[in-house]
């Protein structure tokens, strides 16, 4: 075999698999991207039950209802509020006041149900999301 | 007294790395033999001084030194020794010394093992480690000072993040950063070689020993992470397809590959440069890492600070190594003439397939991790990049990598056939084969891509297996180098880790429950008693423990005891997991909130395998440290020969 001939292999080898890959991903990027929205534009955007997202925002205080394993609660940016409800042991870190991330989607009496809270691991942690989300409302208190 | 000690040696040690990081390489272009002695005596001084430096900061975490502010921010006096001890990386310049000192011992290593290596070689490859840490000890001293006191001391610390103080995270990041730094000394001999436009044999053995270490501590960390995840984290997942993950994930597979192409270097003079790429690709990647974790730019669980000066810094260095390398990789490479030529179906070829594909995943992986960073960039959208996309992606692209991974070593170099090399597989074809058919209809018939994957984690290990009974065959098992134990012992063990996750995320069982004491549940053919609840009293904490009695047919079987730990300095509450296992799967328990009004949520999961996903990752490991031991790579003092291999044809 000449040097050509192996080089001209290894391209068409290369390219097949890339070729693949780019398909895979693609089509994955498609079909699993999940977008990140603040309760305000939840508000402004209709979002039907299929379409699965992330909700960031802060706990609202007092709203939490614990009833055996389901939780209730109300993420706001302190402008909008969506409710949400959970079935499942909550992460160490969720509090009232906190910032939270929930994924799931809208259910039909307009209910986020949250399939997964997100855990972090430290509590002075606030999703970068979430910062900005309250930025934009103007409640950024800057801690240090 | 001692912080500022500490302090002065870090300064210290960054004025020997920038001598260190220049002498040597002029002393290397002009033949200079002083000059290039002077590498060696540097890189000592160097380690020697960031030793003391990191010694001091954990004198200071050990005494609890209230007047340094990194240990009132990370520590408090009523924490367990261990805990202080690894409260020293547990936070952003403490792990960044950690970095410092790891790079410094790896060029002291360098200087200490590598008298067989030619003095130019040798001195600019100690000239680019040192260069690598000018740059860390600038962003310690500059950015990061762990040393920096406050005034007036508190009387006592802020405490360790609860999640951390627990011994697998202690050693965790120590193994993590064995492997991403030592890459750096493969960086440096792909540099070095740059600049001396030179390739060989001879260099690829060199190399490789760097390559494999630094590999195995990797595959360790990775390990050590991801069984931390699964036991704290408690739902019972090992791996969350975290941008952090992803970070240590990336080198680990261009790391796989570097260890790979190096032998066809080795043994056959080909694949040169692109060997030199590899070794600059998974430095830059292992970089990349760091930049994402410490600077906070992906939303993650790991990122410590979110500084952006950091940041910059971490992000101008990057660009500057990774830029910087393959500038010079473009200017120099096309000097590397290849050597040895082969047919497509070949070990060669094998090889080849084996780099593309785990190129392809790691690239794969960086798109993945990457793309919400460029898509919030562009259009100011935030959107996450989960598990479905990894599992869709990354999942079928291992399925080629897994079918050929056993063909490879009964492929012959230069040319093979494809057909007598199934033969001699045949048995594990079969097997394989039989374990598809087995999962389908015996375990589960709903998931045929489960079946399918279980059937690889099943070829990988009896194919490994086969290839060393091969060789067992034309000789006893003494004769076999070490090099090719170590390979069947990585090979098969992978295939333990493949089986461990299919059967743990495909075919566990789950169940969530609320309990009060006395009350009784059937879980997966155990019934479970909620005994009692206590309170007990650690060193740091209090706890609520939950004493679960679990009996199979009436017989008690085994006693599990999840906790939920009050942290009492941080006011945090952190679950402690039970897990009991029998090596062929998890018994696993966590506790959730709860009183005794209401009853408490327990959750309970039967993960088949799990254990196996561990072992696997250490055996993968072992078999590395075993090539490791290989006389040829302990010696490994090949001649320089003058002219290449002979071609095949």
């Amino acid at each position: 075999m000449t040097p050509k001939r192996r080089r001209l292999w290894l391209l068409l080898g290369s390219l097949a698999t890339l070729g693949v890959a780019a398909t895979l991903v693609l089509t994955a990027l498609n079909d699993n991207l999940v977008f990140f929205y603040s309760p305000t534009q939840v508000a402004e955007k209709s979002l039907g039950p299929e379409r699965r997202f992330r909700l960031g925002g802060l706990v609202e205080q007092g709203s939490v209802q614990k009833d055996g394993q389901t939780v209730r609660f109300t993420v706001t940016d302190t402008h909008k509020t969506v409710k949400v409800v959970y079935r499942g042991i909550l992460p160490d870190l969720f509090r009232e006041g906190q910032g939270v991330i929930a994924e799931g989607s809208i259910g039909p009496d307009g209910v986020f149900m949250a399939r997964e809270i997100l855990a972090k691991h430290d509590e002075n942690y606030m999703p970068p999301e979430v910062a900005k989300a309250l930025k934009e409302s103007g409640q950024w208190k800057d801690k240090k | 007294m001692i912080p500022e000690l500490g302090h002065f040696a870090l300064i210290l040690a960054l004025a020997v790395a920038l001598v260190q990081g220049t002498l040597p390489l002029v002393g290397a272009s002009r033949g200079d033999l002083r000059l290039m002695a002077l590498g060696r005596t540097a890189a000592l001084t160097q380690a020697f001084l960031v030793l003391l430096a990191f010694g001091a900061l954990t004198q200071a975490y050990v005494t609890s030194d209230f007047s340094v502010l990194n240990v009132v921010d990370n520590s408090h006096s009523a924490k367990p020794l261990l805990y202080k001890i690894s409260g020293v990386w547990g936070n952003h310049e403490g792990s960044m010394l950690l970095w410092a000192l790891i790079l410094a011992l790896f060029g002291a290593a360098v200087a200490i093992f590598g008298a067989n290596l030619p003095d130019t070689l040798r001195s600019r490859v100690l000239a680019i480690q040192a260069l690598i840490g000018v740059g860390f000890l600038a962003f310690l001293l500059f950015t990061s000072n762990p040393f920096a006191r406050v005034y007036p001391a508190p009387p006592d610390g802020n405490g360790l993040n609860p999640l951390l103080q627990d011994p697998g995270l202690a050693f965790h990041p120590p193994l993590l950063y064995l492997g991403y730094v030592g890459f750096s000394v493969t960086y440096a001999f792909a540099i070095a070689a740059l600049l001396e436009g030179r390739v060989d044999a001879a260099w690829a053995r060199w190399v490789r020993p760097w390559a494999l270490a630094a590999w195995c501590f990797l595959t360790l960390g990775i390990a050590l992470g991801s069984w931390w995840a699964y036991y704290i984290l408690g739902w019972g997942g090992f791996w969350f397809w975290d941008p952090v993950e992803n970070a240590s994930l990336m080198p680990w597979l261009a790391g796989t590959a570097l260890l790979h192409s190096a032998i066809v270097v080795e043994k056959r003079d080909a694949l040169k440069s692109w060997t030199v790429l590899l070794a600059l690709l998974a430095f830059s990647l292992s970089l990349l890492g760091t930049f994402l974790v410490r600077s906070g730019v992906l939303t993650s669980v790991h990122a410590f600070a979110q500084d952006p000066a950091r940041g910059m810094f971490i992000l101008a260095f990057l660009l500057f190594v990774t830029g910087g390398g393959l500038a010079l990789y473009a200017w120099r490479a096309p000097q590397l003439q290849g050597g040895g030529l082969f047919q497509p179906v070949s070990r060669e070829g094998a090889l080849i397939l084996n780099n593309l594909l785990l190129c392809t995943l790691a690239a794969t992986v960086l798109l993945g991790t990457l793309y919400p960073l460029f898509l919030d960039l562009l259009t100011g959208n935030k959107v996450s990049v989960g598990p479905p996309f990894f599992n869709a992606t990354f999942v079928p692209l291992c399925a080629p990598l897994f079918a050929a991974l056993c063909v490879g070593p009964f492929l012959g170099w230069k040319r093979a056939e494809l057909w007598p090399a199934l033969m001699r597989l045949r048995v594990a074809l079969v097997v394989s084969l039989a374990a598809i058919v087995v999962a389908m209809t015996m375990i589960d018939s709903r998931s045929t891509l489960a079946a399918l994957a279980f059937g690889f984690g099943v070829w990988l290990i009896v194919g490994s297996l086969a290839a060393l009974s091969d060789r067992v065959r034309s000789g006893t098992l003494r004769t076999i180098p070490r090099s090719t134990l170590g390979m069947v012992i990585s090979h098969a063990a992978l295939g333990f880790v493949v089986l461990g996750s299919v059967a743990t995320s495909s075919w566990n069982t789950e169940l969530m429950h609320t309990m009060k004491p006395g009350d009784r549940v059937d879980f997966a053919g155990y019934s479970v008693l909620l005994d009692r609840m206590d309170e007990v009293r650690g060193p740091n904490y209090v706890a609520e423990r939950a004493t679960l009695n679990v009996s199979v047919g009436g017989k008690p079987y085994t006693v599990l005891q999840p906790e939920r730990r009050l942290f009492t300095v941080q006011r945090r509450q952190v679950a402690e997991t039970a897990i009991q296992t029998n090596g062929l799967r998890d018994f696993y328990a966590t506790l959730g909130e709860g009183n005794p009004q209401q009853g408490w949520v327990i959750r309970l999961y039967l993960n088949p395998l799990a254990p196996w996903i561990w072992l696997g990752a250490a055996l993968c490991a072992l078999g590395g440290f075993v090539s490791l031991s290989d006389r040829r790579l302990r010696i490994g003092a090949p001649s320089r020969r003058p002219s290449s291999l002979q071609p095949a044809e």
